[in-house]
């Protein structure tokens, strides 16, 4: 029952699907997440494999007409599915806040950096204008920005990238949501603000408690903060686990070849990174049926691989799509065979 | 802020030079002076030379411009050489008639051309937009004139409904008896040529709400949980109405250019017609005043739109 109080986000079969030139395409096939309080969960994979759409779904930031979105996504006993649109704007931006990749252009040109911040405040709390502003300086100050009363007058394009992205962590904190969700919030920066902003965002979460779906397709970023991590390919989950797992012990042949193709600083033989064959399908031409990932490792007979893969429990806690893993090794790269099996 | 607006004034100076003095040598590189048109069998040369000599003429031209210039800041824009009156007075009568004609088209084509843009732009693609689209490709097609000449006969030679031409009555009297007929004269023109102007700025609007609903800092917008339609009117249009405040500068001076084509096909006794007539009766004084007076208009036009854009645009003010 403790367990059950401490979920926030219990995602159920979700499929997203979007309209391609009439016909529906699911570019998020059943997914079924638990995000917990004071949890960092993961969502890692390629461009295009559809770790934004779940991040759109979850918020319900989509386009409407041209999306179809099935499936439960309960914000404990709410589910956000099909939610009334005046109710939804109550809870974003005050229960769930949302960090967006590009800071260059998530902020609106037009309006000082603080009103945009006081913004949300307007529509979520009683507080008067004073105690806004009160309450952006506050949020400034908690976000690392230097002479906030300074800052609160600046336009974005007067301020750096870094600092861009600590006002929209701003926007996304400031009435202390239980869910924040981070949609790639370090690729736009330099390597060094990187490091900043993800020791921030750690820092967030252990004041807060608030449970953090960070989406990435940035392995260190992942190793680096996550508690959780779910492994994503063309639109499905394939292998879910703690961040221990993953790394220490992951199974699911795409796991293996992201983790592959890591640069890693301590290996000189590494020299050569290891390259995934092909690409990730696009949402048009995405296979429907058996192991989407089958057309990117060839050299694995066809028989290893489920007709129908679903998601099998190896270990407490740990999932991974298909059977294929158990016959996965790298092709031309014997030495490393049976590192996961 | 006053930075920007002190350094675009300061700018301005030796742009007003070079156009006074480009106006001043095409006029006297134009055939004639003021004596060539008084010379007949009977003239004495001999008069004519003492004119020219008194009136200047035979000084170096920089010394005829520094003259001419002086001249102007005196309010001496010279005399018609067609009318002879002088030239100031002949422009402020035709300015008075121009400004009034283009005050009621502004509003007219502002009234008209923002909601269709705002409603184009955010129905986008749906028949709404798709009725607008239609509208424009229309508008923007057909000539003006075209389309000035289908409305007189429409709707004064057919219907009966306006004045065919003039900008006043012969027999209106009394100050609200002139000034009903003025605005009678002026209604048909004025809607016609706001139909025309509506097009730039419906086009610039919609596209201005089409791409700037989709940027990121919209989303932004909507993730903070701010309720959509101010999400529209805060957020998106205030972005998408920038182009228009860049070029509103310029249609705040043309309230006194006018338009050629309007003026005389209605026969309107404005600016631009002004400017027309004096090019087909080479009354070289007007037209060179008129020509120094646009070109000063436009200047200022584009000032006035920088102040105005540094205004709404914190982007591109002078730090």
């Amino acid at each position: 029952m403790d367990r059950q109080k401490d979920v926030l986000l219990d995602i159920q079969h979700l499929h997203t699907a979007y309209r391609l030139s009439g016909k529906f395409y699911d570019a998020a096939d059943d997914i079924n997440l638990t995000l917990k309080k004071d949890e960092i969960l993961a969502i890692v994979g390629e461009s295009g494999c559809g770790k934004s759409t779940i991040a759109a779904s979850i918020i319900g930031l989509y386009d409407h007409k041209n999306t179809k979105v099935t499936g439960d996504i309960l914000y404990k006993e709410l589910n956000l599915v099909g939610l009334n649109e005046n109710l939804f704007d109550k809870i974003r931006g005050n229960n769930i806040g949302m960090i967006f990749q590009d800071p260059l252009s998530s902020l609106n040109p037009l309006m000082r950096v603080g009103d945009q911040v006081a913004e949300t405040l307007y529509y979520h709390t009683e507080m008067n204008e004073q105690e806004r502003h009160a309450r952006v300086i506050e949020l400034f100050n908690q976000v690392g920005m230097p002479k906030p009363e300074e800052m609160y007058a600046m336009y974005p394009h007067e301020l750096s990238g870094g600092l861009r992205q600590r006002v929209v962590i701003a926007i996304a904190i400031a009435c202390k949501p239980e869910i924040i969700i981070a949609d790639e919030p370090t690729t736009a920066l330099d390597v060094t603000i990187q490091a900043q902003i993800l020791d921030l965002l750690e820092d967030i979460q252990r004041q807060s408690h608030s449970g953090i779906i960070l989406i990435t397709h940035d392995l260190g970023v992942v190793a680096e903060t996550a508690d959780q991590v779910a492994v994503m390919y063309a639109g499905q989950i394939i292998e879910k686990a703690d961040v221990k797992t993953i790394f220490g012990h992951p199974l699911h042949p795409y796991t293996r070849s992201l983790l592959n193709s890591m640069p890693q600083a301590d290996d000189e033989e590494a020299a050569d990174l290891h390259v995934i064959q092909g690409t990730v399908p696009s949402l048009k031409n995405m296979p429907r049926t058996g192991d989407r990932f089958a057309a990117r490792i060839p050299w694995i007979p066809a028989s290893a691989h489920e007709s129908k893969p679903v998601m099998h429990e190896v270990a407490p806690g740990h999932l991974v799509r298909c059977t294929c893993y158990k016959e996965f090794h790298f092709q031309d790269q014997p030495a490393q065979e049976g590192a996961g099996a | 802020m006053w930075k920007t607006v002190l350094r675009r004034f300061l700018i301005m100076i030796p742009q007003l030079i070079i156009l006074s003095m480009l106006v001043f040598l095409l006029a006297k590189m134009m055939p004639g002076d003021p004596f060539t048109g008084m010379i007949n069998p009977n003239s004495d040369a001999r008069e004519i030379a003492r004119l020219r000599q008194a009136y200047g003429l035979n000084d170096p031209w920089w010394v005829q411009y520094c003259r001419w210039v002086g001249n102007m800041f005196h309010g001496d824009l010279g005399q018609s050489y067609i009318q002879h009156v002088p030239v100031a007075s002949l422009i402020w009568d035709r300015a008075v008639n121009t400004f009034w004609l283009s005050l009621l088209t502004v509003l007219l084509t502002y009234s008209i051309a923002i909601p269709m843009g705002i409603s184009a732009g955010r129905h986008q693609d749906e028949w709404q937009d798709q009725a607008i689209q239609i509208f424009n490709y229309i508008t923007f097609a057909v000539p003006g004139f075209v389309f000035y000449i289908l409305g007189i006969w429409l709707f004064s030679f057919t219907l009966g409904w306006f004045p065919i031409s003039g900008s006043v009555s012969a027999n209106a009297s009394g100050f609200w008896g002139v000034l009903g007929s003025r605005l009678y004269h002026m209604i048909l023109p004025a809607i016609l040529y706001a139909l025309i102007t509506t097009t730039t700025i419906v086009q610039y609007l919609r596209t201005g709400i089409v791409d700037n609903k989709v940027e990121d800092y919209v989303r932004t917008a909507r993730s903070k949980g701010v309720p959509e339609n101010v999400v529209f009117h805060k957020h998106i249009l205030r972005n998408s109405v920038l182009p228009i405040v860049a070029f509103l500068g310029n249609t705040i001076t043309g309230l006194l250019s006018g338009s050629m084509i309007i003026e005389s096909v209605f026969s309107y006794p404005g600016m631009g017609k002004l400017f027309l007539d004096s090019i087909s009766q080479r009354d070289y004084t007007t037209l060179t005043a008129l020509i120094l007076l646009f070109g000063m208009l436009t200047l200022l036009g584009n000032l006035i739109s920088d102040i105005l854009l540094s205004i709404v645009d914190p982007r591109i003010r002078v730090k």
